[in-house]
């Protein structure tokens, strides 16, 4: 059955069970492959994605849930202030090892930033805890959305 | 010796007996129905619908399907399969205070199960606790609440039983203290608390609430683990239903109060959190009632359904002290409020581990069934059931699927869990939970296995 | 599975050994990869090796031997070759080799294959003359076209400049001369001072994309009419299929079909959750074969008595038996559990099958061991297997090994549609090739304050025996004793054993560190307990024995200087340090640790010293530093496999467990400025962190630690001694 859903300030329209999670329709259905699969269990965040601007693991989010909130992923985020600045601190400091984790990385720092333009330590750990990084980027992760929120002051 | 001497000492045993007797009388309390004050009459004399046997829908069904339906109810399987082990062979373990108990494998294999049972060998073992050998069942076994299942039933229940392939399995030997492994000592304990009677309707209630009553009291056996135990490990009744501590979980009270109890839910909450194991804002079932809900209650008819909820909703309210009388709502959006920030351990493993599926406020961005505002477990400041969900998570069998949470208990420490434990119940119950390392390690005890 | 390996000696495999590096022996003759021209030369393309291709429109594109896992090799390879062609490196593009073992052979191991951190070890000088002999044939061209002494040109940045006549020509505009000059017998190098790209912190080539999702991992490749499997292998190790019923899963929205091998079920569906959905569905009867009672316990009896055996003899230094007669006897034995690599990339493979032909998609540290493993199971020849490499999400060492391909083919030989397999966490995490487990017995004697005698004897597993059977020689597993054999410190009498003790079913493979992340938590560990006996602190007591290895020397007062080491400490911290000198770097680590009253541990503070002689791309060092670090650490505090009833008891990140950013220090990497031969650095990082935290640990509680992971009961309560 077609499910409507508004990806990245686009309307598509998927043949998907409501029961499907997002992540596998972005991936298997729209092959937007951007957001990872790490362990379908909301444990390491490399599948988050934005919906409605708040960071949501898609690996268990019913895509028949969604309905009309809008839906951000990492293909989408450098039209946000946010995500454009993160990424830019991403390369800037070369946060990068595989990649695997850093879309989800990206996602949540960016969300985190929106409500909180100036986070402290706490708040990068209230928000960052749930993105698991196998290559250990968490220090240069930690001071490349400290360099994004001075960006965003300048 | 002088005369004077002997009368005393003979008052003075008629007096210790009387005493003995009444105690011995308090301690058997009333029974399971007795708060419903309406005349009880034997099942022959009910004049309203058979509340025994099926439902309508499975009147003309074969005795093995009428007893497959029954055995649900009575939630057989259960207690009589071990964790990964085959249906019906046995082996789960029940860890008592004084020692640990095995089910028994009831697959009719003939040397290691119950396939060489009669019909009346069946029906002593079930409703009365004598095992084929004339040895005595311990209490685990609801026997006095099967009790009150009609004959027909049990030995339904039998055919089906029996109509399940057999499986050779002997359960390992319970470890009990003296002198509880002396099952002999059972016999006078059957002849105290469960009078030979069976179940008789209430004639001044309706033929709804009567089924209701057999379903709980005969098959669900609810009590077991809803109602408190006395010293002498038998149902309370007079604390009928207002929650207890069961197998290293919380069982809550499900009397009709309104603060503590089921009184504040709606019939379709109730009767949703029976059928499914969830409730829209009363949260999951997990631990023992979600194996309950998986294995049995999902499995009867609605209309079974529907008579437990009048039964339960007629249960006098009993207030439990040890919980508050308001749920919390939900908490603030940020971490930095809505506790106090001595718990860094707690809201580190929370943030790591947890806030992805529950949220900052304690309602999931990802299921109905993650979120814990409301939920009872969180408003328990014992925090005794989300100490153990996180250690052996939980999976619920819904319709729309598989719901699950991971077991956290094998790759974080006691203090963790403790810590996030007193967190969660501080953030979204309110009141924190005093859990310590040691606390923790003891619920693994009573779960373990 | 076939491997030509050259030259083997057992002397070159002791130097191997010795060198800090596995099978530095194996040397391939480099002519043809740095001579012979690229097969798909085309007309305007000048291709003068296998690394190299210079197009008419000025595109520099060179090829990469080694894979890019995260490690940043695709950056410093680049670097390396952009250096001496004097090529732009703003626009070069690079490229994956194509599975080929005469031209992207990793001259010390001989094979296609990248791991033992040793890619710039292997390619640094054939690299470089690659890069040389191109720049050569590029001035050779312009001096041709302009009649001129090629001594008078100069290059840069892709130019030919001829500064008397003030001409110049791009590379572009040559590459097709280019092409027809000989090349040079041996261009020469720039003097290392005349580096302007190496010893830079260059912009990593491979990031851009990973910010914004467009890189493309195995996992995420895609094709016309594509089908999603997943797969369940038997939880027992060994066991088999018995039965399937497979109705309930045919009735799941999306499933397509139920394959059954005799090892394994795959669901194949339309989408992955279809596939996952089916395959918990599925009613599976499991022959769990001959090892269904194993359990850990039974494999720790079983290498407990095996290391209490003689073992073969990889070292003999002075003469033992006297010297650890003399003065006081120390003993203690260490041990260390199974371990997942658990990459964030789960397992995966996608499969493309004509009647006589294969093509795979997968993201692999072995491409011509992938394409070897399938040819072998479709019984077709090796150039019949196009393997497609992938940029990839995490290897540590898993992705050496081929089983994900050749169980992905397996599947697909079943499926009428091009299919991707991929492994659920679970999946993952139970079958995988687990980083044995060791025991480490060592007995040393102190006299004046100073160690007289060392006797050391590592038990576990032969992993090399099965990866690189040429390589297991006279009974010695030369990784297992890696940085056993070549401790730094100066001993009078040292002796060095080892028992190959293979645990029962559980497959063992290497894993991000090898063989030092044991011998080196062992030696280290060992020498604090030495130093508290001898009542000399533990930097001090390694200075003294330092005196010949002035590098190591080096990173352990500048580490130990970095750190504030001697500085007073609050009550339950403590500061532990580890020194080692794997994959030919010189590492000296240091942890501040605190203990809390239960037994939890925070981490405080890490500062690593670290000279590896010439730094190619020094931020990618760094870090590399600091993954690694992370990557250790959590072994160390979280890291255990267990098995039960012959199946891993451990499943996704719920049960192995990672360290997450709230529980990570603050880290400082302090390089060496050095003109030494670059050595490795991919493993470095994980190796110094656990013997660091255990002599913090030791340091703070007084409790001696000699088991990973960290067992916080033992750490509990008050300080003991
Ligand atoms: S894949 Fe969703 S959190 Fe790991
Ligand atoms: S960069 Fe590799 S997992 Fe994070």
């Amino acid at each position: 059955m077609a499910i409507s859903l508004n990806i990245n300030g686009s309307r598509r329209s998927v043949e998907a069970g409501d029961d499907v999670p997002l992540l596998w329709v972005l991936r298997d259905v729209l092959g937007m492959t951007g957001t990872k699969f790490g362990c379908g269990i909301a444990q390491c965040g490399a599948c988050t994605v934005h919906i409605d601007g708040s960071p949501v693991r898609s690996c268990l989010l019913p895509v028949g849930a969604i309905g009309d909130k809008a839906v951000t992923t990492i293909e989408g985020i450098s039209e946000t202030p946010e995500g454009a600045r993160v990424q830019k601190a991403w390369l800037d400091l070369e946060v990068v090892q595989c990649g695997y984790c850093q879309s989800g990385q990206i996602m949540s720092a960016a969300a985190l930033l929106a409500v909180t333009p100036d986070p402290d330590d706490d708040d990068i750990d209230a928000a960052m805890s749930g993105n698991i990084c196998r290559c250990g980027t968490y220090v240069r992760i930690r001071a490349a959305i400290k360099q994004a929120a001075s960006d965003g002051r300048a | 010796m002088k005369r004077s001497m002997r009368r005393a000492a003979i008052a003075a045993v008629v007096v210790v007996a009387g005493l003995a007797a009444g105690g011995l009388w308090y301690l058997r309390g009333p029974g399971p129905m007795a708060f419903a004050s309406g005349q009880k009459v034997a099942l022959a004399d009910y004049d309203g619908a058979d509340p025994t046997g099926v439902p309508a829908s499975l009147a003309d069904a074969s005795l093995v399907e009428r007893g497959a339906y029954l055995a649900r109810a009575a939630d057989c399987m259960v207690c009589h399969t071990a964790p990964g082990g085959r249906d019906y062979a046995g082996g789960l373990a029940f860890r008592l205070p004084f020692g640990t108990l095995r089910s028994t494998n009831i697959t009719p294999d003939v040397d290691t199960g119950i396939g060489a049972y009669s019909d009346a060998q069946f029906l002593d073992a079930v409703q009365r606790g004598v095992r084929r050998d004339g040895a005595r069942l311990y209490p685990a076994m609801p026997y006095t609440s099967y009790r009150y299942m009609s004959d027909a039933d049990a030995l339904a229940i039998k055919a089906y039983l029996f109509s399940l392939p057999p499986v050779q399995a002997t359960a390992p030997p319970n470890t009990l203290a003296f002198p509880f492994d002396q099952r002999w000592g059972m016999m006078f304990w059957s002849a105290l608390f469960s009078p030979d009677t069976g179940f008789e309707p209430d004639s001044a209630r309706t033929p709804e609430w009567n089924r209701g009553a057999y379903i709980a009291e005969a098959l669900a056996h609810c009590g077991d683990c809803h109602t408190p135990r006395n010293v002498a490990f038998a149902l309370d009744n007079r604390r009928k239903y207002g929650g207890a501590r069961t197998a290293g979980w919380q069982a809550y009270n499900i009397t009709s109060d309104r603060q503590t109890g089921l009184g504040g839910w709606s019939d379709g909450d109730i009767a949703s959190y029976l059928a499914t194991g969830y409730a829209e804002g009363r949260g999951t079932a997990s631990g023992p009632m979600g194996e309950a809900v998986d294995h049995s209650l999902s499995k009867l008819a609605q209309e079974d359904i529907a008579a437990l909820v009048t039964y339960l909703r007629s249960v006098p309210a009993i207030r439990s002290t040890d919980l508050p009388a308001s749920l919390a709502p939900p908490a603030p959006a940020s971490h930095r409020d809505g506790v106090d920030h001595a718990n860094a351990l707690g809201r580190k493993v929370f943030e790591g581990a947890c806030v992805s599926c529950h949220g900052w406020t304690g309602e999931s961005s990802l299921s109905p069934f993650a979120t814990l505002v409301g939920t009872r477990a969180v408003n328990d400041p014992s925090g005794t059931n989300v100490a153990q969900v996180v250690i052996s998570g939980t999976v619920r069998h819904t319709p729309p699927g598989v719901i699950s949470m991971p077991a956290f208990g094998d790759a974080y420490s006691n203090d963790e869990i403790a810590a996030v434990a007193n967190y969660v119940t501080q953030r979204f119950g309110g009141a924190a939970a005093g859990l310590t390392e040691q606390d923790v390690a003891a619920l693994r005890n009573e779960t373990a296995d | 599975m076939r491997t030509d390996v050259k030259g083997i000696s057992r002397r070159g495999l002791l130097t191997a050994g010795m060198a800090g590096g596995v099978l530095l022996a194996f040397r391939l003759p480099l002519g043809a990869q740095t001579a012979e021209r690229a097969p798909d030369e085309s007309p305007d393309q000048f291709a003068p090796n296998a690394f190299i291709r210079i197009d008419g429109e000025g595109r520099t594109t060179l090829v990469m031997p080694q894979v890019e896992m995260g490690q940043g090799v695709y950056t410093s390879i680049a670097m390396i070759l952009a250096e001496e062609l004097d090529a732009d490196f703003r626009r070069v593009a690079v490229e994956h080799a194509p599975p080929d073992e005469r031209l992207y052979a990793n001259p010390l191991l001989g094979v296609q294959a990248t791991g033992n951190s040793n890619s710039i070890r292997a390619f640094w000088t054939p690299l470089r003359k690659a890069g040389a002999t191109a720049r050569a044939m590029l001035v050779q061209a312009a001096a041709e076209r302009w009649q001129v002494d090629p001594a008078g040109c100069t290059t840069f940045e892709g130019v030919v400049t001829h500064a008397a006549s003030g001409r110049t020509a791009t590379y572009a505009e040559l590459a097709g001369a280019a092409r027809d000059q000989p090349a040079p017998a041996d261009a020469p190098l720039k003097d290392p001072r005349d580096f302007t790209l190496i010893g830079t912190s260059a912009k990593r080539l491979d990031t851009p994309d990973k910010v914004d999702g467009r890189v493309v991992y195995g996992i995420d490749v895609r094709l016309d009419g594509m089908k999603v499997a997943t797969l369940a292998q038997c939880p027992v190790f060994g066991g088999r299929v018995a039965a399937v019923d497979d109705s309930a899963a045919m009735q799941v929205p999306g499933v397509r079909q139920v394959v059954v091998l005799d090892d394994l079920v795959a669901v194949v569906g339309d989408h992955m959750w279809a596939a996952k959905q089916g395959l918990e569905a599925l009613d599976v009867t499991w022959d769990e074969g001959p090892h269904a009672d194993l359990s850990s316990a039974d494999i720790w009896t079983d290498l407990r008595a095996a290391s209490e055996t003689d073992g073969v003899v990889a070292r003999s230094t002075g003469d033992i038996a006297t010297g650890l007669g003399t003065g006081e006897l120390v003993e203690a034995a260490y041990e260390m559990p199974f371990l997942a690599h658990a990459a964030m990339e789960p397992l995966n493979c996608t499969v493309r099958l004509t009647p006589d032909s294969c093509e795979i998609w997968i993201g692999t540290q072995v491409a011509s061991r992938v394409q070897a493993s399938v040819a072998e199971t479709l019984g077709i020849p090796d150039g019949k297997v196009t393997v497609i490499n992938h940029y990839i999400g995490g290897g540590f060492g898993r992705r050496l090994e081929p089983d994900m391909a050749v169980a992905a083919v397996r599947i697909a030989q079943k499926v009428a549609a091009p299919l991707k397999v991929i492994w659920t966490r679970e999946e993952d995490t139970r079958h995988d090739v687990y980083r044995p487990v060791y025991r480490d017995k060592i007995a040393a004697t102190l006299s004046g304050g100073s160690i007289a005698a060392w006797k050391y004897r590592v038990a576990g597993a032969a992993v090399l025996a099965r990866w690189l059977p040429p390589a297991f020689q006279n009974g010695i597993d030369i990784d297992a004793v890696d940085s056993a054999v070549d401790m730094p410190y100066d001993i009078p009498n040292v002796h060095v054993e080892y028992v190959r003790a293979e645990p029962p079913a559980v497959p063992t493979g290497f894993w991000r560190g090898v063989g030092p992340n044991n011998n080196v938590f062992a030696i280290e560990c060992f020498i604090d307990e030495l130093a508290r006996k001898a009542g000399t602190d533990p930097v001090a007591f390694r200075r003294r024995m330092l005196e010949k290895s002035p590098r190591m020397l080096g990173v352990l007062d500048l580490a130990a200087g970095k750190a504030g080491w001697g500085d007073a400490l609050p009550p339950r911290v403590g500061r532990g340090i580890a020194l080692q000198p794997t994959f030919d770097t010189s590492i000296a680590t240091v942890v501040e640790a605190e203990v809390d009253g239960d037994g939890e541990i925070q981490l405080r503070r890490v500062t690593a010293a670290v000279d590896t002689g010439i730094a190619v791309n020094p931020d990618t060092i760094v870090a590399q530093i600091e993954g690694g670090l992370i990557f250790g650490l959590t072994a160390a505090l979280f890291g255990e496999i267990t098995i039960e009833r012959g199946r891993v008891q451990q499943s996704n990140f719920n049960d192995y467990r990672m360290l997450r950013i709230n529980e990570t220090p603050r880290i400082d990497v302090h390089l060496v400025r050095s003109g030494e031969f670059p050595g490795g650095i991919g493993e470095c990082g994980v190796i110094g962190g656990p013997p660091a935290l255990r002599n913090a640990i030791y340091a703070a509680t007084g409790v001696a630690l000699r088991r990973l992971p960290i067992d916080r009961s033992l750490i509990a309560g008050g300080t003991r001694s």
